[in-house]
Parts: C-alpha cells; structure tokens; sequence
C-alpha cells in the first residue's frame, strides 16, 4: 500500500515537473539514476548482511545487545551509530528488524537518531568546511541530543 | 628522455590498478557476505539457504520502494532554487530563516557530506551560523525521503515522536552553538 503511494505520488511530480521543465526532468532522472546506480552496489552487501544477520543472530543475542532499558546497550547503541555510515533506507530496514526482533526501542531510538546526525567517519570532511571546533560540537550536541531523545522515546513508548 | 618516457607509463599502471581496486571497493561488503553464504553453505547448508531467502525478501522489498524514492529526490533537488535560499537565511531572519532552513533541510536529497560544501556556502555568503547548523542537522536527520522510510518500516507512533523530539532539538544545537561556541567565517 505504501509503496503503491509512492509510486503514484513519484509519477505525479515526475508529470507534473516534465509538464514545466522537460530539461529539468530529464536532469532530475539523472540525479536519479546515478545516485541509484552509485547506492547499489552497498545496498546489496547491506540486503546480503541483513539475511546473514537474521539467520545467524538468535533473537535472544540481539536482546542481549540492544536491550531494553539497559544504559550501556543505549550507549552502545549510541557510539554504533556514530561509527556507521550508511544510508537511512538501508539502515532502518535493519534496525526495524532488530526491533521485530526484540531490541529495545531506547537503543534502536539512540542508533537510528545517532546514525543520522553524528557522523565520525565523515568528521574530516565537515571540519575542512567548518573547521574543528563546530564540527567537534555539532557532533557533541547531537551524540548527547540522542541518548536524550532516546530515553524519553523509550519511556513513552514502552 | 628516457625519464620522460618511463613516468607516463608508470602512472598508467597506477592509474588501471587504481580504477580497479576503485571499481571493486563498492562491493567489498556483498563480496564478503557472498564469500561468509559459502562459507556457511559448506558447514550448515539450511542456514545459508535462509540467509539467502531473507536476503531475496529485502532486496524484493527495496526494488519495490526505492524508484520512486529517488526520482523524488532528484525532482526536489532540480526544483528548490539554491540562490533563493542563500539570500533568504542570514542575520534578522528570525524565524523565517529558521523555517526556510528546515525546509530546505528537508527537502534535500543525498548523503550528509553533500550538505557539507552547500552549507559551507550558505555560511560564508551571509547565512547565520544557527540557521547553518540547523539546515545541517535538519539535512542529517528529518528529510522527507528519509521520513517516509522511517515511517514505513518503524510505523508512525516510533517515527513521528522521534521527528517531534528531534525538531526542537535540531534548533536547540542550532542556537547552543551560535551563542555558545566561537565561529568565524574566515576559518574555512
């Protein structure tokens, strides 16, 4: 259902866009394409790891790591996400399983919210732009803007 | 002479290897989980076989959604004018700079690091370093492409409250660091 949503509301934009702009179109398919083309090659390691992980990983390992209420998993949870670069439409499908799973949604909260915000690998690049001290404190604030949004997620929705 | 000749063919040969190993560095992660599936298959042939059986189910369900996810991202990042924006997030903004930062944010498509060069931007030609911040972060952790997918796999209970804590804590940072942390343009 999602999906079939999607697609039409992708089809709407993509007439409604060539309707003004068939150059324009023609560009923004391109954009398309080539950030498909340059995502799969990850995405398919990715879809590769999550069948590996789903068969290997008992539900009750993955409880263990992420487990509910439990400060270190959020934590972990946390500095796991801030290590991970990844895009969200890959990631979340795994972090949602973990979830199915049995994972916590304090440590799921905090690696989801951490794996966008805080990025470690990509620090080099933002501090050429920013330099050291924003980009330090950027990544501070969001790390501890995290494990927060985390916690009160995990209370509301528990 | 003979130097001159030697060093082209040199960084030829470099160059082949490098686009080689650059080609392949993509697939490092599928060609280790091809390689860890036969493995498995080889000690426990039931398990590599579900492995591969979850594994098809997800790449099903990504092939079903992603199009049009990324005919959209690059519908919005050929139609949200870039010049407009600059002009419109600077000092006395207020809250409109924030609002059009958000939107912005939002709006984007791509990676973090692509937000990088186009804030840096924003920043040097007159944009508030909060409101800077805030297009980063927003960028990072509320776009729209992203929501959707968020919304699909967690459910709106789980993605919807993560977006309302996030929101203000997205101008929270953006504020903190304006007042709080020294900045200067001419760093970058």
């Amino acid at each position: 259902m999602f999906n079939v949503i999607l697609f039409i509301l992708a089809l709407l934009a993509l007439s409604l866009s060539y309707v003004q702009s068939p150059g324009k179109t023609q560009k923004a398919l391109k954009i398309a394409w080539t950030s498909f083309i340059r995502i799969l090659p990850m995405m398919l390691g990715i879809i590769g790891l999550i069948g590996l992980v789903l068969t290997l990983l008992a539900p009750a390992t993955i409880q263990a790591v992420f487990n509910n209420a439990q400060w270190w998993s959020t934590a972990l949870a946390a500095v796991l996400g801030s290590l991970t670069i990844m895009p969200a439409f890959i990631a979340f499908p795994l972090a949602a399983s973990f979830l199915r799973e049995g994972a916590g949604v304090m440590p799921i909260a905090a690696f989801v919210t951490t794996l966008t915000m805080v990025g470690i690998v990509t620090a080099p690049m933002e501090i050429s732009f920013f330099g050291r001290r924003l980009t330090l404190w950027r990544n501070i604030l969001s790390f501890f803007a995290a494990i927060i949004i985390a916690y009160i997620m995990g209370r509301v929705l528990a | 002479m003979i130097t001159k000749q030697t060093k082209p063919d040199s960084v030829q040969t470099k160059e082949s290897t490098n686009t080689l190993s650059q080609r392949l560095k993509p697939y490092w992660l599928f060609l280790a989980v091809i390689l860890l599936n036969l493995l498995l298959g080889l000690f426990q042939p039931s398990l590599a076989l579900s492995s591969l059986k979850t594994s098809r189910d997800y790449l099903w369900e990504m092939l079903t959604f992603i199009p049009p996810i990324f005919i959209l991202m690059g519908l919005l990042d050929v139609w949200v004018p870039r010049e407009l924006v600059e002009k419109h997030v600077g000092p006395g903004s207020g809250w409109r700079g924030i609002a059009l930062a958000i939107f912005v944010g939002t709006a984007a498509a791509g990676p973090l690091y692509a937000a990088f060069p186009l804030a840096a931007t924003l920043w040097r030609k007159g944009a508030k370093v909060a409101n800077v911040m805030i297009f980063l972060n927003t960028w990072a952790a509320i776009k729209i492409p992203m929501i959707t997918v968020e919304l699909k796999y967690f459910g709106p209970p789980f993605a919807l409250l993560r977006l309302a804590l996030t929101l203000p804590a997205v101008i929270l940072i953006g504020f903190l660091i304006e007042h709080y942390v020294p900045h200067s343009r001419e760093m970058t």
